[in-house]
């Protein structure tokens, strides 16, 4: 049986500073220092376990590939059990691990609004009418493209093999639900003009089926082998292919159906059907094609829509529903899951525009279209691919997102909250709750691991090799009964 | 393959439901949605970066993951 799902979003932002110097590095360890030092101790993140040139077919290249983890920038850990940090010179932000999509949802917004905080900080302190402006998007539209990936826990026991080939059709076609948006074209060697609007931020710069690499020929699924809990029992699936959603829907869906794709997979309930015959050149045709008519040719020779594989995707996720049961995604919101993906590819195939209060990519081309013939405007116009940024501008007053009627699922009293506040059903609750109980006798943490100082040599590192234990029903009443961190390290049996 | 080919292309009384059901947005007359756009593009004329031209060329990022 497929294993209970962990999840979780880690995001690049794009950042940008005025009237002050602009450097990257700097406004993004500014932004997060701003906002850990108004609102918590700091307290550092902790790289003893890191190993991202480790590749889950087998090998690992370290000789090759330098670490990509930099030490030496910013890296902080919140109370809400996230991680906020400066990587590749943008800020990033990675969620606390969560077991369904609606909480991926709740925990990414609250992503958001720790960021609009910081960057209110942030300006304080740089004063003079100086300010730092952050994206929530994947790409500068000149070719240079920042991630937003996502983390799948799996089973060991699955092989990587089967993952790799029979996630690629989904990865490859839920663009036309979770998509971003983008107006022109990225793709090397096209003009930007070739495309006028694409459904896609990240399409452009996938070069390979499979790899290791994240910045560099991007590959539509990546072989990072870096689990970040007990290998023997675990991979985590660590997915760069997505866009960052600004609609609350499309996060939820882009989540949502990985999650119960990945179930059917360890299941072994996927089959060949839908093998895609070249997936890298299928991606950015789906992309390049908002009338969502374009066909791509399936390895058994048939040419089939991006629709035609999300409804063959919904028919065996449906199927699997009745003979295996979504307990292993979170069974209420799986069941959710399952009907608003049908609702979405019943209006994409209908009338899109019918799908605008979701999905990301229909909402930016209502507005880029609209403001295009009022003003009637050439395509290739600079106040076109304004509005595409600034679909992703952060700041309220600015954000154009806000402004095009999208639902919502999270409200905001429970984004507030997850601010500071960690998931229950993870060791993310007791990373957040002993950041908020004892942040003086913490020294470091990370994923699967705490380490305390409570006075007495040497210092106590606490493994969380389990991504479901330490979770509120296990240690809730356990930290509220110790009053210090010596007492809660004892009654654990450290 | 046959049955998907189907699905993709559902019956009149189908899409009718689905109408109904999955789709609020399509209830809506198109009058009451052009009004909508057009107060929305108001909004924007309004809250656009000023140097539109400007703004786009100096969004430049360092690329990342």
């Amino acid at each position: 049986m497929a294993i209970r799902k962990v999840c979780g979003i880690e995001t690049e932002y794009g950042i940008v500073v005025r009237g002050a110097d602009n450097n990257p590095v700097t406004a993004s360890s500014l932004l997060i220092n701003a906002y850990v030092n108004a609102t918590s101790k700091k307290i550092g993140w902790d790289f003893e376990d890191e190993t991202p040139a480790n590749d889950a077919r087998g090998f690992n290249l370290h000789d090759v590939f330098p670490p990509d983890v930099e030490s030496s920038l910013v890296n902080a850990v919140l109370p809400n059990g996230a991680r906020y940090y400066v990587d590749h010179a943008h800020p990033e932000i990675a969620l606390p691990e969560v077991t369904d999509a609606l909480d991926v949802v709740r925990w990414d917004r609250a992503a958001d609004e720790i960021i609009r905080e910081s960057m209110t900080h942030a300006n304080r302190i740089l004063g003079d009418g100086a300010e730092v402006v952050v994206y929530k998007n994947n790409s500068d539209g000149k070719g240079n493209s920042y991630g937003c990936h996502e983390n799948y826990l799996m089973s060991r026991e699955t092989p990587f093999g089967r993952i790799a080939s029979h996630i690629t059709p989904h990865f490859v076609t839920r663009q036309i639900f979770c998509g971003a948006g983008k107006v022109g074209c990225e793709e090397p060697n096209r003009h930007p003009e070739d495309v006028p609007f694409q459904l896609s931020q990240r399409a452009d710069f996938f070069e390979e089926e499979i790899g290791l690499e994240t910045t560099l020929k991007r590959p539509i699924v990546n072989t990072r082998d870096e689990p970040h809990c007990d290998p023997q029992k675990y991979r985590r699936l660590h997915v760069i292919v997505g866009d960052a959603n600004m609609s609350e829907v499309a996060t939820y869906l882009k989540v949502g159906t990985t999650l119960i794709v990945l179930a059917m997979i360890e299941d072994d309930q996927v089959g060949d059907d839908l093998l895609l015959a070249s997936p890298v050149s299928a991606i950015r045709q789906v992309s390049h094609d908002p009338t969502l008519d374009t066909t791509v040719r399936m390895r058994d020779g048939r040419r089939a829509t991006a629709l035609d594989v999300q409804w063959g995707l919904l028919e065996l996720a449906r199927k699997y529903e009745q003979t295996h049961g979504l307990d292993s995604v979170g069974a209420e919101v799986g069941a959710d899951v399952l009907v608003r993906w049908e609702q979405v590819l019943e209006g994409l195939e209908r009338d899109p525009a019918s799908v605008g209060h979701w999905v990301d990519w229909v909402a930016k081309q209502r507005l880029v279209d609209g403001f295009r013939e009022r003003h009637d405007l050439a395509p290739g116009s600079p106040k076109l691919k304004a509005i595409d940024l600034q679909y992703h501008d952060l700041r309220a007053e600015r954000c154009l997102a806000r402004r095009v009627g999208l639902d919502t699922l999270v409200s905001d009293a429970d984004v507030a909250s997850a601010m500071t506040e960690p998931p229950s059903t993870t060791r993310a609750y007791f990373r957040g709750r002993c950041l908020q109980k004892f942040p003086d006798d913490i020294v470091a943490a990370n994923w699967d691991s705490m380490v305390f100082d409570v006075g007495r040599d040497p210092l106590r590192r606490v493994p969380m090799m389990e991504p479901l234990r330490g979770t509120a029903d296990h240690v809730g009443s356990l930290i509220d009964e110790c009053d210090t961190a010596a007492e809660l390290l004892e009654r654990l049996g450290q | 393959m046959a049955e998907r080919t189907q699905r993709q292309k559902p019956t009149g009384d189908r899409e009718n439901d689905v109408v109904q059901d999955a789709a609020p947005a399509t209830s809506e007359s198109g009058e009451k949605l052009k009004t909508e756009i057009d107060d929305l593009l108001d909004e924007i004329d309004e809250v656009l970066e000023t140097n539109a031209e400007d703004f786009v060329k100096s969004y430049v990022q360092k690329g990342g993951q």
